[in-house]
C-alpha cells in the first residue's frame, strides 16, 4: 500500500496524464461527470454518483463499428473503429466497478465483443472507496462493499491522505509505472510513500465506520428473496405490474444512467462520403425497441417496464449463476421523473407479498 | 494490450456477398441467390439457422437461410416485402453486393431428434422459407428419415412460395405427400381450399410423427391446437420464432422471450419449451 497526501493529487494526476489519458469525476456547473482530466479541471472526491455511470468508458453511448463505401452495385468495407486509446479511469466507486463484472458477462462471453474487450484491455480502473454512502445507496444488497471497491487499483481517502493499493496484476504494473514517473520527475517529496501497519489500522477503522453508515441507511436491508429463475412465470404474470408501471413515461432515463443496462442499437448514417455503421445505447423502455415489420411483442408500457425489471432481477440471474443485473448505485432512484425504481418493484413483488 | 495485428474476428463486422440470381416467387416474395465474392457459399450453416443481411445505409435484418446446407454452390433467401430494407432488396438487380454475417441460432435437430422419424412439415405463407432448408436437407439424405408429409397453404395460388419446386421436385420425391391449400377458391385451382389448421385436422395424420411448423403466429396457434386434438404432444412439435434483432449474438438485448434469446438460444424451439417461457412473442 502507498499513501499520497490529498493536496498533492494534482501533481500525481499531472504525472499520470502525461503518460496516458486520465479521466476522473469532474465538477462543472454543480454537476459531476467523468471527464478528461487537465490541471484546470476540478476533480470531485466527494460526490458518490456521477450523472452517468462509468460504463461509458467501455460501452460508450455511441461508437463506430465499421464503415462502407458504395459505388454502383459494389460495396467496400472499411474498418474505422476508435477503441484503441489507452486510459486511466480514476474515482470509480464500488458499485460502478462491480457493474464492469456484469457487463463482462455480456460482452466477454462468446462470441467476444471485441470493441468492448479492446476498451477493457486498454483501460486501467482506479476505484475510490465511499466514505459516506447516501440514502439512495444499496450496493450491499448485491454483496458489494462500498469501503472495499474492486478495480485494478483501489484507493481510500482518510484524513487528507489517499491510500493506494494495487488489486490486479495490471494495477501492480501501473503502480510501478507511477513510481517510475515520480522518480523521473525527481522533485516530488512524499508524493508516493509506502504505507505500513499504522495506516492499515486507520483503514480498518475507516471501513468499520463505512459499514456502520451503510447499515443505518434505509435501503440496506432490501430483500431479494424470491427473485430467481424459478419464479420467472409467477413474477411475469403478476397483476402488480399494472400499478407499478402506470406512471412510467417511457423516458428511458433509468436505462441511460444505469451502470448495467447494456442494450444497444446498430444503425447506419450517410456521412456524405460513405456510410458509417455505429452502435448506440438503446432502451427497452422505448416503444420501438422490439417493433418489427410484422408487429411488436411489447405494445404497452406495462410490457416494456416489466421487461426491464424482469431482466435485471430474473432473466439475468437465470443465465448468470444468480448474479443480478443491478449494483445498487441508486442513480435510477434519483433520476426517475415519476419516482419509480427497482427498489419499489422489489418491495412490491418480493416474497410474502402475494405475488 | 489489445493486439490489432493479430486480426480481428468481430461478429458485428459483416462479409460481402453478391446477388447472383433473383426469382420472383409471389407478388411480394422474391428468392435471392447469394454467393461469396469468390463464389460458393458465404459460410456453412445448418437448416433453420439465420443470417444478417444488410444494404449499408438502408438497414440490416435477420433472415432465415432458405437453401439447404447440402447446396454448396450458393445460399438462398426467400424474402417478403414488408419494410424498409425488404423494399430495397426487392428493388435490387443481379450483381448487387450486400453484406452478410452469420450463421446465427441453433437450427433444427436434423441429425439427432429428426433422424429416423416420419416428418410432418406445416407451413403458411412465407413461413415456408425456413422449412425449405430442412425439407431439402431431408431430401438429400432421404434414407435417414421416414415418411414425409408437407402441408402448405397461402392466401392464393400466386402466393405459394417455391411453387415450381414443390410441384416438380417435392411432389415427385419418394415416400412423400404434399398437400397444398389456398384460403379462397379461385379460377384455375382445383386443389384444396381452406385454412391450414383445418386442413391439418381434416388430413387426420397419425401421431407417430415429428412436426415442424412455421407461419403467421395465429396459424401456428390454431394448428398446434388442432394437432393436440389429433393426439400430438407438444414435445413432438418444433417451430421457429421471429423477433426484432440487431446483434444476432445475444447481446443487444431485444429478442428475448423471458431468459432466452431467440437469436442465440432459438430461433428453433420445441413447443413444450416455449410453454415454459413467458407468453410474450
Amino acid at each position: 500500500m502507498y499513501k499520497i497526501p490529498v493536496n498533492h493529487l494534482t501533481q500525481l494526476f499531472s504525472l499520470i496524464s502525461g503518460d496516458r489519458a486520465l479521466y476522473a469525476p469532474i465538477e462543472k456547473n454543480g454537476q459531476v461527470r467523468f471527464g478528461r482530466w487537465s490541471e484546470s479541471e476540478k476533480v470531485s472526491l466527494d460526490k458518490l454518483n456521477t450523472i452517468r455511470s462509468a460504463k461509458d468508458f467501455f460501452f460508450p453511448q455511441s461508437e463506430n463499428l465499421v464503415a462502407f463505401k458504395t459505388e454502383g452495385k459494389k460495396i467496400t468495407i472499411i474498418e474505422n473503429r476508435d477503441d484503441s486509446e489507452a486510459f486511466i479511469l480514476f474515482g470509480v466507486r464500488a458499485c460502478d466497478a462491480a457493474s464492469f463484472d456484469i457487463l463482462d458477462r455480456v460482452f466477454l462471453s462468446e462470441p467476444v465483443d471485441t470493441y468492448y474487450k479492446a476498451r477493457r484491455d486498454n483501460g486501467i480502473v482506479i476505484t475510490l472507496a465511499c466514505s459516506e454512502p447516501e440514502e439512495t445507496c444499496f450496493c450491499n444488497v448485491f454483496g458489494i462493499d462500498a469501503a472495499n471497491p474492486a478495480g485494478d487499483i483501489a484507493t481510500w481517502i482518510v484524513d487528507d491522505m489517499l491510500y493506494w493499493k494495487a488489486v490486479t496484476a495490471k494495477g501492480d504494473a501501473f503502480t510501478e509505472t507511477v513510481k517510475g514517473l515520480i522518480e523521473k520527475a525527481g522533485s516530488f517529496e512524499n508524493l508516493f510513500e509506502a504505507a505500513g501497519s499504522p495506516e492499515e489500522e486507520k483503514l480498518k477503522k475507516y471501513k468499520e465506520n463505512v459499514k456502520k453508515i451503510m447499515d443505518s441507511l434505509p435501503l440496506h436491508d432490501l430483500s431479494l428473496e424470491g427473485f430467481n429463475g424459478e419464479a420467472l412465470n409467477d413474477k411475469f404474470n403478476s397483476p402488480k405490474w399494472k400499478d407499478l408501471s402506470e406512471a412510467c413515461l417511457g423516458c428511458g432515463t433509468c436505462t441511460f444512467v444505469c451502470p448495467t443496462c447494456q442494450c444497444y442499437d446498430i444503425r447506419d448514417y450517410d456521412t456524405g462520403h460513405g456510410i458509417q455503421r455505429f452502435r448506440c445505447w438503446d432502451s427497452c423502455m422505448y416503444s420501438d425497441f422490439t417493433k418489427m415489420a410484422h408487429g411488436n411483442p411489447r405494445t404497452s408500457q406495462l410490457e416494456r417496464f416489466r421487461q426491464r425489471f424482469m431482466h435485471k432481477l430474473i432473466y439475468f440471474p437465470a443465465n448468470n449463476d444468480g448474479v443480478y443485473s443491478c449494483v445498487g448505485c441508486g442513480r435510477c432512484i434519483a433520476g426517475c421523473p415519476v419516482s419509480m425504481n427497482i427498489v419499489k418493484v422489489v418491495k412490491a413483488m418480493g416474497v410474502d407479498k402475494n405475488v | 494490450m489489445y493486439n490489432r495485428e493479430q486480426g480481428i474476428n468481430e461478429a458485428l463486422i459483416p462479409k460481402l456477398g453478391v446477388v447472383t440470381d433473383i426469382r420472383v416467387d409471389t407478388p411480394d416474395v422474391k428468392t435471392f441467390r447469394v454467393n461469396a465474392l469468390d463464389g460458393g457459399v458465404c459460410f456453412k450453416h445448418i437448416p433453420g439457422q439465420c443470417a444478417m443481411l444488410s444494404i449499408p445505409g438502408v438497414g440490416e435484418a435477420m433472415f432465415s437461410i432458405t437453401s439447404s446446407p447440402t447446396n454448396t454452390e450458393y445460399m438462398e433467401f426467400s424474402i417478403k416485402k414488408c419494410g424498409c430494407l425488404t423494399e430495397w432488396l426487392h428493388h435490387m438487380d443481379v450483381g448487387q453486393q450486400i453484406t452478410i454475417r452469420g450463421p446465427y441460432g441453433n437450427g433444427f435437430p436434423v441429425d439427432t431428434e429428426f433422424k429416423g422419424r416420419d416428418l410432418l412439415f406445416i407451413a403458411g405463407g412465407i413461413g415456408l422459407a425456413p422449412l425449405r432448408s430442412v425439407i431439402n436437407y431431408v431430401r438429400h439424405y432421404r434414407g435417414n428419415y421416414g415418411h414425409i408429409d408437407i402441408v402448405y397453404g397461402s392466401r392464393s395460388k400466386e402466393d405459394l412460395v417455391d411453387y415450381e419446386e414443390i410441384m416438380n421436385e417435392w411432389s415427385k420425391e419418394q415416400d412423400t405427400n404434399v398437400y397444398l391449400t389456398i384460403d379462397r377458391e379461385q379460377p384455375g385451382w382445383d386443389g384444396h381450399v381452406g385454412f391450414v389448421p383445418n386442413y391439418v385436422k381434416e388430413l387426420n395424420f397419425d401421431t407417430n410423427k415429428t412436426v415442424i411448423i412455421c407461419g403467421p403466429p395465429i396459424m401456428i396457434k390454431f394448428t398446434l391446437a388442432g394437432l393436440q386434438e389429433l393426439g400430438f404432444e407438444k414435445t413432438q412439435v418444433y417451430t421457429t420464432m421471429e423477433l426484432k434483432m440487431k446483434c444476432g449474438i445475444g447481446k443487444c438485448g431485444r429478442c428475448n422471450i423471458g431468459s432466452k434469446y431467440v437469436c442465440k438460444d432459438g430461433p428453433v424451439f420445441r413447443c413444450d419449451q416455449l410453454d415454459e417461457l413467458p407468453n410474450e412473442y
